[in-house]
């Protein structure tokens, strides 16, 4: 039943930012509604029957950064969430070498040792300095960045908690964490290992999603997206949502209706409504206006202000500062239906590597090379592949005997240099993928039954992502913290009194985290009591 | 005077007369120290020489254009009656492009783009004004109780804070910024987006779209803000400026020993307590200041069991591998730039006529090859001192981008092909060029490490890069000129603010001696 009456609050689009920022809201006691283009809900986070029973994770494949914080909160197992911790992982290259990743110490250890002694020694040096950086960033993510130009003791007060935070480092460290967050993976890898695969499986981790190269400086600090995983409560776990990762978004809709909250999905937000300088509710695509006191957009910052708002309800200013943010598409993915498990011969069989997410790489020149196609608008010839069979350990998802794979593919460009994406030139690039895995299975290209094949050009036109960004905005230091989105607007508010932003835009940007829409859901709660004191 | 002559002992000695040690030095002997500067070359100027690439043709080293160096620095050590003179001040840039006629980069010739470069390069001017005095002075250290260091950590963020809130946002949004993007912001014409993206790339190992590249570029306003003359060239190639910084020096008491290579510093309880030359003979400091690279310092002249293992690590992890080539070229005539302005030939012209075409010369660096359509920055200085070549005669000189230290297929078997490429580039440009060329010199990095003695070839000693920069330049514990042994300090490139022909480092090395050692 469509709900009917004004809101206190809106909240256009159903990612799981947004559906984080509407439980919190509805949790405080406002009427909350929460608007979805699409007929389904969790935009990036789902889960989807594309093919016969198999079920996809079609977009976002992996849940490590969600906040344990917020799913305590939001009672998110109560509301069926089960997450399974996935071990491991392995690194494939084209001589047919590899390099698996273990949860056991001793076992990790000696797979390093065997292709570098001195490596295995630097390993645990690695390890325990990525994870010092861990620890000192965790606790920002889920507070509201400081304005450096504000003189509000507010700001002021969370710009001295950053500072002595920083302070507590003590002298050394502080200078190793000036430097981690300015330099490239590449060099911040080549600093500790000497072996070409043991770098180039951590290196995967700092491109995944960006426009930049693994020599790009500003990548190390994306390395931390490995080691902030809080799987119940293991540090650096990264695991499976049962029923893929619609089922995050699943239970966040429940406890949002559990707590009061209303979606309507297959609604199209067409204008969000200002009046006055006020946001007064949206009018949907079939002509529907809806009041409410409070909107809150889910969509990325290009995408809200430039299509979804008046230009004139807006400061010219701001309006050049949204078109000069960077959002860029960099990433494609392949969802592929196997009639059973593949093999791959470097694998030895029986290790549990198979169960992680497998990369297919050979060196971090490579990964580079790959970046430099991105850059001239081809997709990257030899990309940067990382695979997920999460029906090993969810057999739910797919019919018994098959399997799911997840592909991810590093680098795919938004607009190509000679063409547009027409059907072959997607082809060509599912084709170009499904090579280069076959070339470490032999048996895999016999084995699909089906390939749903994404380009950003796709996923902007199904999520709504603009240019098929999956962190709504490039994580580059002009993009974070009080950057983020927009200087003067990193604390969740915008130019119009009562319209928020809570989507992956926003500090601390991207990934299945949620910390945007809880930031977002607190920043809104202060206004309002700000504004009716109690 | 032969190195038999110096006294054995010295309040300070100096290794190197690059200009960093010149200052350095100077700085010392005019406070009263007595100076010795110890100098492996037969001359003096390291990097900043003026050397005879072929019988009668002369050219300024490396750098080729005199921009960064204070003019307060200069007037403190007398440069002017010194003996150094310009042969031209305030050259202009030219960019050249296929096909298009040359553009001047110069506010009232832009055309369409005029407006958008005078509002660019004002807000550009502003944030240098601020950043510049960061340079001229010791970089703080974090984490202690000293108020001098808080202080100069709390100066640095009023002065931005004074730019006001719109200025202060955008710098601090830039600050981290690549290039690329920011000229895309502000910027339609490709030429002239390339031709200000080459200022911020030359001489590191960068493309635009490395982040970052707006501060190397800040970097850069920043040191010409406090400069004595926007682009100059001093008469009679850079060797002219070491020159009159060693008549400056010695003017204030300092000797000089060229030809006189140190083999090692010596360390006595803990502490460094001279040199000893290669020719055995030692000659007693209190106080140590190496000019030289970081690596070569503590790893070659003092030796890596003064350290400890995390330091050490550290300086080899210095990235130094140099990317810039100098190329220069005799000519029998001046050489004919098509549709180039007379006045353009006396100043500086750029092969860099895109963001792509940097960034594509760029790309092949990252794999230890050359570019093969290289970014170049060119000078003719005997349009402005013909004396630096016989009557009639030309010289041509162009720092040629991207040339990698340690190419992958050698130097050796690269070398040729490479000077090939880029004649044949400003052959496209200057029709005629190769059939007036009577001489020509490659020097690569790896030639350049061998010649200037510079680890790496490169001219900053080490990769100015946000991870080497300021407080962490040239590594964590020796960033503020001191180092882990107690009386050796450095003065290089290789220290905060970092290289070009500033000599802000040598300054500051100076002042952080006296103040430590009374």
């Amino acid at each position: 039943m469509a709900p009917v009456g004004s809101y206190d609050a809106i909240v256009v689009g159903a990612g799981h930012n947004g559906l984080v920022a509407a439980c919190y809201l509805a949790r405080a006691g406002l009427k909350t509604l929460v608007l979805e283009r699409q007929p389904y809900i969790g935009g990036a986070a789902v889960s989807r029957r594309l093919y016969r029973d198999f079920t996809y994770s079609n977009c976002s494949y992996v849940c490590s950064l969600l906040r344990p914080e917020i799913i305590r909160t939001l009672q998110l197992p109560r509301f069926g969430l089960q997450l399974i911790p996935y071990e491991g992982g392995c690194t494939m290259m084209r001589d047919g070498g590899h390099l698996a990743l273990y949860d056991n110490h001793d076992a990790l250890r000696r797979e390093i040792a065997r292709h570098s002694k001195r490596d295995a020694e630097a390993y645990e040096r690695y390890s325990r300095d990525v994870m010092r950086q861990c620890k000192f960033i965790k606790p920002l993510l889920m507070r509201e960045p400081p304005d450096p130009t504000s003189f509000k003791p507010r700001d002021i007060l969370e710009l001295l908690h950053l500072g002595q935070r920083f302070h507590r480092l003590g002298e050394r460290r502080m200078y190793d964490t000036l430097r981690f967050w300015s330099m490239s993976a590449a060099d911040f890898l080549d600093e500790y290992f000497e072996s070409e695969i043991v770098k180039a499986h951590f290196a995967g981790s700092s491109i995944i999603g960006t426009a930049l190269g693994p020599r790009s400086p500003g990548t190390a600090y994306v390395l931390l997206h490995h080691y902030m995983g809080d799987i119940d409560d293991t540090v650096g776990a990264w695991g499976f949502a049962r029923g893929g990762m619609g089922a995050i978004s699943n239970a966040l809709g429940a406890s949002l209706q559990a707590s009061g909250g209303a979606i309507r999905s297959g609604v199209e937000v067409a204008r969000i409504l200002v009046r006055g300088g006020r946001a007064r509710g949206v009018a949907l695509a079939s002509g529907e206006e809806i009041r409410s006191r409070l909107v809150i957009s889910n969509l990325d910052v290009r995408r809200t202000f430039l299509k979804t708002m008046d230009p004139g309800d807006l400061p010219d200013e701001f309006l050049r500062r949204v078109r000069n943010f960077k959002i860029r598409g960099s990433s494609g993915k392949l969802n592929i239906a196997l009639d059973g498990l593949p093999s791959f011969p470097a694998i030895p069989a029986g290790a549990p590597c198979i169960r992680g997410d497998m990369h297919v790489t050979d060196t971090v020149e490579m990964m580079e090379r790959a970046y430099d196609d991105w850059k001239d608008g081809r997709w990257s010839r030899a990309p940067y592949i990382d695979m997920l069979i999460p029906s090993q350990i969810d057999p739910s998802m797919v019919p018994d005997g098959k399997h799911y794979m997840s592909v991810f593919v590093q680098y795919c460009p938004y607009v190509l240099a000679d063409g547009e994406w027409d059907g072959q030139q997607r082809q060509a690039f599912g084709d170009t993928v499904i090579d280069t895995i076959a070339r470490h299975s032999p048996d895999f290209k016999s084995l699909i039954l089906h390939a749903e094949i994404r380009t950003p050009w796709d996923i902007e036109n199904e999520v709504g992502l603009t240019e098929g960004n999956i962190f709504q905005g490039e994580l580059t230091m002009d993009q974070l913290l009080f950057n983020r989105p927009i200087p003067g607007y990193a604390q969740y508010r915008s130019p119009v009194r009562g319209m928020y932003m809570c989507g992956s835009s926003t500090h601390p940007g991207g990934g299945v985290m949620g910390a945007p829409g809880a930031n977002a859901a607190r920043a809104v709660l202060r206004d309002l009591r700000r504004m009716q004191p109690a | 005077m032969s190195i038999e002559e110096v006294k054995s002992s010295y309040d300070c000695v100096v290794i190197g007369a690059g200009h960093n040690g010149l200052v350095c030095a100077a700085t010392l002997a005019r406070s009263g120290r007595s100076v010795l500067v110890l100098e492996a070359a037969g001359q003096v100027g390291g990097a900043a020489s003026t050397r005879e690439f072929a019988t009668g043709f002369r050219v300024s080293a490396c750098a080729h254009l005199l921009h960064l160096m204070s003019a307060d620095l200069m007037r403190e050590l007398n440069l002017a009656g010194m003996g150094l003179e310009y042969a031209a001040v305030d050259m202009p840039t030219t960019a050249l492009a296929a096909g298009q006629p040359p553009m001047v980069v110069s506010e009232d010739r832009l055309g369409s783009e005029g407006a958008a470069y005078v509002a660019y390069a004002a807000r550009m001017r502003r944030f240098a004004a601020v950043l510049a005095p960061i340079l001229a002075a010791v970089p703080p250290r974090l984490g202690t109780q000293r108020w001098k260091d808080r202080l100069a950590l709390l100066g640095a963020g009023w002065r931005i804070r004074k730019l006001g809130r719109r200025d202060m946002r955008e710098l601090l949004r830039i600050g981290g910024m690549n290039v690329h993007d920011l000229l895309q912001e502000n910027f339609t014409s490709p030429v002239l987006q390339g031709a200000l993206a080459a200022d911020a790339v030359l001489g590191t190992n960068f493309g635009p779209r490395s982040p970052g590249t707006v501060l190397t570029l800040l970097y850069r306003l920043a040191a010409q803000a406090s400069a004595g003359a926007a682009l100059a060239q001093p008469k009679g190639g850079m060797g002219a400026l070491c020159e009159a910084l060693a008549r400056s020096a010695t003017a204030a008491g300092a000797d000089i020993r060229v030809s006189t290579p140190a083999a090692r510093i010596v360390v006595e309880q803990d502490r460094a307590a001279g040199v000893v030359l290669e020719s055995g003979r030692s000659i007693a400091a209190r106080t140590v200041i190496s000019s030289a690279d970081p690596k070569t310092t503590f790893l070659r002249l003092l030796g890596a069991h003064f350290l400890d293992a995390g330091f050490v690590r550290s300086v080899n992890h210095l990235r130094t591998r140099g990317l810039a080539a100098k190329l220069h070229l005799a000519l029998d005539r001046a050489p004919r730039f098509t549709d180039l302005e007379p006045a353009s030939l006396g100043g500086r012209l750029l092969v860099a006529p895109s963001l792509e075409h940097i960034e594509h010369a760029y790309n092949h660096a990252k794999y230890g090859e050359y570019s093969a359509a290289p970014l170049m920055e060119v000078t003719v200085p005997t349009v402005n001192d013909p004396c630096l070549a016989p009557p009639g005669r030309h010289v041509l000189s162009a720092v040629v981008q991207y040339a990698p230290y340690g190419l992958k297929e050698g130097w050796q078997h690269g070398r040729q092909r490479f000077t090939d490429l880029a004649i044949d580039t400003l052959e496209g440009y200057a029709p005629g060029l190769r059939a007036s060329i009577i001489g020509v010199e490659l020097l690569t990095p790896e030639d350049i490490e061998r010649d200037f003695r510079i680890t790496g070839g490169h001219w900053h000693h080490a990769e100015l890069a946000f991870d080497q920069f300021f407080m962490v330049r040239p590594v964590p514990g020796a960033a503020q000129y001191l180092t882990p042994v107690d009386g050796l300090f450095l003065c290089g490139a290789g220290c905060h603010p970092g290289g070009g022909v500033m000599g802000a480092a040598g300054r500051n090395a100076a002042h952080q001696v006296l103040k430590q050692v009374s």
